[in-house]
């Protein structure tokens, strides 16, 4: 009996909710908490309505039952409970619906998770994962679009990972979870309805190890989450001119991969730094500083940062298109370091 | 006066294997105006499974090159134009204005539809069969999968049915192997083959799988036509342990990029496409642990732990070895010497049959020609 296969793909959103219920099937210290992760449970006849607000974790308290909470708005007291509970011996994951609320549990995160391994001497892990929305381009206005993944990557004693399509948001998140450390795990929005192949098998990506995805000669370009799309698109363009260029996908902000970086530019000796992030200590200010302290002799021209302005997300459709960095931007900003 | 039209030569995207649907330019090699022998080395490709090299598919003049290095070409696209250099400029551009590329998607829905599942006893197996004539069966190695005939099953097809499987725990097979000795590999293919209803067949077999397939052979000789090992083990003592130990336990970039470039003779091969496609496999959940357990059984303290010298004579038998193998040294062909036809092939290493296709395929298809 035999049948014919296709490759699989699932979408970002079906790739987490995957992970998640194949973590929760293989260990039963892993539970999760979020508003309306269960959707409506409580209301009779509502359970696993909503599966979060963009319907990520629909289908799980269906197969793991109370493992998965429910919690009242109110981030400071269910972050909190998460890395209790880790500190206690359990695996939870926390969905933080959008990065933008991490404001007001931030005690709770880097005065408290970051540094519990530190101040009792190593003796004590916090292996929580906190999943959160980033990113804009969904007209979610300036209080649901920032990218504030350089703000947790300041934090000694967080991971941050931010994965760029459905194959790595399943194999980092798997990471993420049997990672004894806290880790700010950060899905791009705009990633949640684009589809890759993803094997149906658990898989893990080691955190700290980026990606080399497009090979090339003349220029390097580094970048994390959606941005690696926009920057494949700019190397595709610049090919068309005659200019290769190394894409680099460094998947963990922290830890930071600067060698594969280091190693792109000794090879091609120009280096344009992308983030969605606004300019100023981003990540792509963080690789400008490490790469012109450790490799300045391999650079033959200037680096260059392609960042969204330092403004707000504007809520206008048009506005917020031109704040995200485009892929036309990198074209111009790889032809400027060779002027 | 030449044949204006005739003499033109079209230089298309090659087709390396099943699932290859585009291919990115690296390098050219050659330029416009360039003269060219036929198997010259023309322009460096990569596919999101390795690099390789097309070659000139004729002796010629380079007269126009199409493909942008950097840049990404379905199957089939044109890269390039040859033709005697007494053509006109005019009648090449009007070839490259008229040329018509397949679509990539229909490539595409034709490669998905060429893989097949097979469940055997507990165990689903994904393989691909294409072609008609004698069945042909391909037989990967440690840690390998069927696209390792990548540059094979096409022209191998051309004359045979061929079947490439991924053996069990390997590739998008089922991360299982219940025996994981020579003769528990040996059965499993057999019942493999009575599955999708293959009797007879001719077996080729690379390194571990080459042992496997002389084993088949030792075991059921009257349902084997002929038999091809490549880099084959079984044959000899020694085996490179440290590439062996690395690959088993390489789980980053770093540690395959440490062990992936001994498979091959000339380490442009491995590109970081070809590492992140074994670090794709190597990734899930249980490979390591399976991969630990097949190698106590067959490979330790640098030693071979199996012997398939005495299953060379049973059926017409060829060997074939890269001349510059890292992992099973070549000289092990001297066992087969007088009792199998021996091919060192030059320029080669561990992969010999994805280094040097053409001569690998040649030597296959000269073999199974004289079954």
């Amino acid at each position: 009996m035999t049948t014919a296969v296709a490759t699989r793909s699932l979408t970002g959103r079906e790739a987490i909710n995957e992970a998640i219920d194949q973590e929760m099937a293989r260990d039963e210290t892993v539970i999760m908490m979020g508003e309306d992760i269960v959707g409506g449970a409580g209301s009779p006849g509502e359970e696993d309505a909503w599966g979060g607000v963009l319907g990520v974790t629909k289908g799980l308290y269906g197969k793991h039952g109370d493992r998965l909470m429910d919690t009242p708005l109110s981030e400071s007291a269910y972050i909190g409970a998460a890395i209790g509970a880790a500190a206690c011996g359990m695996r939870p994951i926390a969905e933080l619906m959008f990065i933008d609320f991490m404001g007001v549990c931030l005690d709770q995160i880097y005065n408290q998770a970051a540094k519990f391994r530190y101040m009792f001497g190593g003796k004590a892990e916090t292996p929580v994962v906190i999943r959160t929305m980033v990113g804009a381009g969904l007209r979610a206005a300036a209080q649901h679009s920032q990218m504030l993944t350089p703000v947790f990557t300041h934090f000694p004693g967080l991971k941050v990972v931010c994965p760029s399509n459905a194959y790595e948001l399943k194999g980092l998140l798997i990471e993420s979870i049997r990672d004894n450390d806290p880790v700010i795990f950060c899905e791009h929005k705009s990633l949640y309805d684009v589809a890759a192949e993803v094997p149906e098998a658990p898989y893990s990506i080691p955190l700290g190890e980026a990606n080399v995805v497009h090979e090339g000669n003349d220029a390097t370009i580094v970048t994390y989450g959606a941005m690696v799309n926009t920057a494949l698109d700019a190397a595709q363009t610049l090919a068309a001119d005659g200019i290769s260029t190394d894409v680099i996908d460094l998947r963990t902000l922290s830890p930071l991969d600067i060698d594969t970086v280091i190693e792109s530019v000794e090879k091609t000796g120009r280096l344009v730094c992308v983030d969605e992030a606004n300019p100023r200590c981003s990540i792509a200010a963080d690789v400008s500083a490490q790469v012109s302290q450790e490799a300045f002799g391999s650079l033959k021209s200037g680096i260059r940062m392609v960042t969204a302005p330092h403004t707000p997300v504007p809520f206008s459709p048009v506005l917020e298109d031109a704040y995200i960095p485009s892929a036309g931007a990198i074209v111009d900003a790889v032809r400027a370091t060779d002027s | 006066m030449v044949d204006q039209e005739s003499s033109i030569v079209p230089i298309v995207m090659p087709k390396w294997g099943l699932s290859m649907t585009e291919g990115e330019i690296v390098e050219w090699m050659t330029s416009e105006g360039e003269e060219v022998d036929a198997g010259d080395d023309i322009v460096d490709v990569e596919t999101d499974k390795i690099a390789g090299t097309a070659e000139a598919p004729a002796a010629g003049t380079i007269r126009r090159i199409v493909g942008e290095a950097g840049r990404s070409y379905p199957v089939g696209a044109l890269l390039a134009v040859m033709a005697d250099p007494s053509v006109d400029d005019s009648a090449i551009d009007r070839f490259v204005a008229e040329f018509v590329a397949p679509e990539p998607e229909e490539v595409g829905e034709e490669a998905a539809a060429l893989y097949s599942l097979a469940r055997v006893g507990e165990v689903n197996v994904r393989y691909s069969r294409v072609g008609e004539g004698p069945a042909v069966v391909l037989l990967h190695g440690f840690g390998g999968d069927l696209d390792n005939w990548l540059f094979n099953l096409d022209s191998l097809a051309e004359s045979n049915e061929v079947v490439a499987l991924d053996l069990p725990g390997h590739g998008q097979s089922s991360l299982a192997i219940s025996d994981p000795s020579i003769d528990g590999l040996a059965s499993f293919v057999w019942s493999f083959l009575d599955a999708i209803g293959v009797g007879t067949a001719a077996l080729i077999g690379h390194s571990m799988g080459g042992a496997v397939a002389a084993h088949m052979t030792g075991r059921q000789p009257d349902r084997v036509s002929g038999l091809v090992l490549i880099a084959p083990a079984g044959l000899g003592a020694e085996i490179n342990q440290s590439y062996i130990d690395g690959f088993v336990t390489a789980r980053s970039k770093r540690e395959m990029k440490a062990v992936a470039p001994l498979l091959f003779a000339d380490d442009a091969h491995v590109g970081p496409k070809l590492i992140e496609g074994l670090l794709r496999y190597k990734r899930m959940d249980g490979v390591i642990p399976l991969l630990s357990g097949l190698r106590d059984v067959w490979f330790t303290g640098g030693t071979q732990h199996v012997d398939v010298v005495a299953d060379l004579s049973v059926k017409p038998t060829a060997v074939i070895w890269g001349e510059q193998d890292q992992i099973i040294p070549a000289d092990h062909a001297s066992a087969a010497d007088g009792i199998a036809s021996v091919n060192v092939v030059t320029n080669a290493g561990h992969m010999v049959q994805m280094e040097q296709p053409r001569e690998v395929n040649e030597i296959i298809t000269g073999h199974l020609a004289s079954l």
